[in-house]
């Protein structure tokens, strides 16, 4: 195993006067597959989003390829954001943009040029099975094809991690596996990788091709999930 | 200070790819689009104000100041002695650049505007007017007077200090009203740019979500508003400044008996303060909008 991508240290996160997360500590090592499991409500969402910086953490410390979010700018968050791919449950495309252009925002904001970039574009959207779709409004798109095309984003830096939250959600379970199949893909190429999900059949699932490490929150607490999966 | 010359061509040019990121916002277009223009239009107006009656102030209070009226009342028969006099006491009174008594036909023109033409001056007890022209550093107006009471007992002299000063007053306060105007527009011009750059920004939380958790940064985020509004007020008020200063240019032209509204407008190199509106205009867009952003950016977690 490698360095920490992402590391949680006695965190805790509070909002609207309740502790929503309590003492959670987590080491995201380089190349490692992780499922983050736990009852709707329990702050599986809230927990990502303390892994990328999108929330500062009421105690404890949230470090980022080694620095605390605490102690960086947030031009600082903006640029570690490049280097983890983000899929949420419902992919948050800009519908103004057709699906490629929305694959290609990471590009577009971080100042490539997307020209250089059309043909790493091109086979992204193969590898996703989207090629025909590259001109379609994301409104446009079925819900396994959302999640591919938020997938597509996700890693169109190659960032060093990829996080997705309940990217299965919404999809049916022939999508749903082929979606698993392009991420265990990514953790081969040495991508860390958290999910997370509800799903129980989906861990079982990629347990039979990755070694995944299954965490779960269960008041307010992070644990190892058990043998019942 | 120092001027960033390639951030001003940064976004004049712009990011073609970060304008696209941004989704086009009707309602704050047109709004940001109106506003510029009409205030631009008011500033037209509020300037060629200023100007007027800056023009009026500067005549009436330099080249009025350096001439006076001597009228004389006398009875017929010592009417033209008694101007003979005074216009003897004016040649040896310092500080008297010239004098010359009015002709018939200048003092009929002086009261034709109340009386009328063909007046019969003759049949009429009309003074005799003196006009005098003071030297740079003027006359002793009151040592004039005394002499002229002690040689021409009919004369009085008018120095007009008591109509002008008030008038001078009167247009400077004019001139000072325009610039306030002009200030005031210019910051109805950044509230109103604010407001609409707000109502645009809390339209797009979804989008300045979605480009933070792509990685992009909030100056990123911030520019792409920014230079949209800023290119907006600078058209509108283009806009705003050309049809302002058409309808400037064609009012009707000042007549020798038309008051200072007539004389409403610019002089020769006074148009070229129209080029100035509209990239003022992108400058108050430019910063209202910019601090609009930041602070909305901040606000948003």
């Amino acid at each position: 195993m490698g360095a920490a991508v992402i590391e949680l240290e006695n965190v805790a996160y509070s909002y609207g006067g309740g502790e929503l997360l309590s003492d959670i500590s987590l080491k995201l090592q380089a190349g490692s597959f992780h499922f983050l499991t736990g009852p709707s409500g329990a702050g599986k969402t809230t927990l990502l989003k303390l892994c990328y910086g999108a929330l500062v953490p009421t105690a404890g410390n949230v470090r980022l390829f080694g620095k605390d979010v605490r102690e960086m700018e947030r031009d600082d968050v903006a640029v570690a954001r490049r280097r983890i791919g983000v899929v949420h449950q419902d992919c948050q495309f800009l519908d103004h943009l057709n699906v490629s252009d929305n694959i290609a925002l990471p590009l577009m904001v971080s100042g490539r040029d997307l020209l250089g970039e059309a043909a790493n574009l091109n086979e992204l959207m193969n590898w996703v099975g989207l090629k025909s779709r590259a001109s379609a409004a994301p409104p446009e798109l079925s819900g396994g094809e959302r999640q591919r095309a938020a997938l597509a984003r996700a890693v169109i830096m190659s960032p060093d991690a990829v996080l997705a939250d309940e990217p299965t959600g919404n999809i049916d379970w022939e999508m749903s596996q082929r979606l698993l199949r392009l991420l265990v893909e990514l953790n081969r190429m040495g991508k860390t990788i958290m999910i997370a999900t509800h799903d129980l059949a989906l861990i079982r699932a990629a347990k039979t091709h990755v070694q995944a490490r299954v965490l779960r929150i269960s008041n307010r607490r992070l644990q190892l999930a058990g043998a019942d999966l | 200070m120092k001027v960033d010359l390639s951030r001003i061509a940064e976004l004049v040019v712009g990011d073609t790819q970060a304008d696209r990121v941004v989704p086009p916002t009707g309602f704050t277009a047109t709004l940001t689009l109106f506003s510029a223009a009409a205030m631009a239009f008011l500033v037209v107006f509020a300037l060629a104000l200023s100007m007027a009656t800056g023009r009026l102030a500067d005549r009436w209070g330099s080249e009025l100041a350096r001439s006076s009226t001597i009228r004389i009342s006398a009875p017929d028969g010592q009417l033209a002695a008694q101007t003979e006099a005074a216009l003897r006491v004016l040649e040896t009174t310092g500080g008297v650049a010239s004098a010359r008594a009015l002709d018939t036909e200048e003092q009929m023109a002086l009261l034709e505007p109340w009386f009328g033409p063909d007046l019969p001056l003759d049949t009429l007890p009309i003074p005799q007017l003196i006009e005098v022209i003071e030297e740079q550093d003027g006359f002793d107006a009151d040592g004039l007077r005394l002499r002229l009471t002690a040689e021409v007992p009919g004369a009085v002299l008018d120095d007009h200090t008591r109509w002008r000063r008030p008038l001078v007053r009167a247009a400077s306060r004019l001139r000072s009203l325009g610039l306030i105007s002009i200030v005031l527009i210019g910051a109805a011009t950044a509230a109103m740019i604010t407001l609409a750059a707000n109502a645009a920004l809390a339209a797009n939380t979804q989008v300045i979500s979605v480009l933070r958790l792509v990685g992009a940064r909030d100056a990123y985020i911030a520019r792409a508003f920014v230079r949209r509004f800023t290119l907006r007020a600078l058209t509108g008020a283009a806009i705003g400044t050309a049809l302002g200063g058409l309808a400037v240019f064609f009012l009707p032209s000042a007549q020798p008996e038309g008051g200072f509204l007539t004389g409403l407008g610019f002089h020769g190199w006074q148009w070229l303060w129209l080029l100035i509106i509209p990239p003022l205009a992108a400058i108050v867009a430019f910063a209202a909008t910019r601090t609009a952003a930041g602070k909305t950016l901040r606000d948003l977690t």
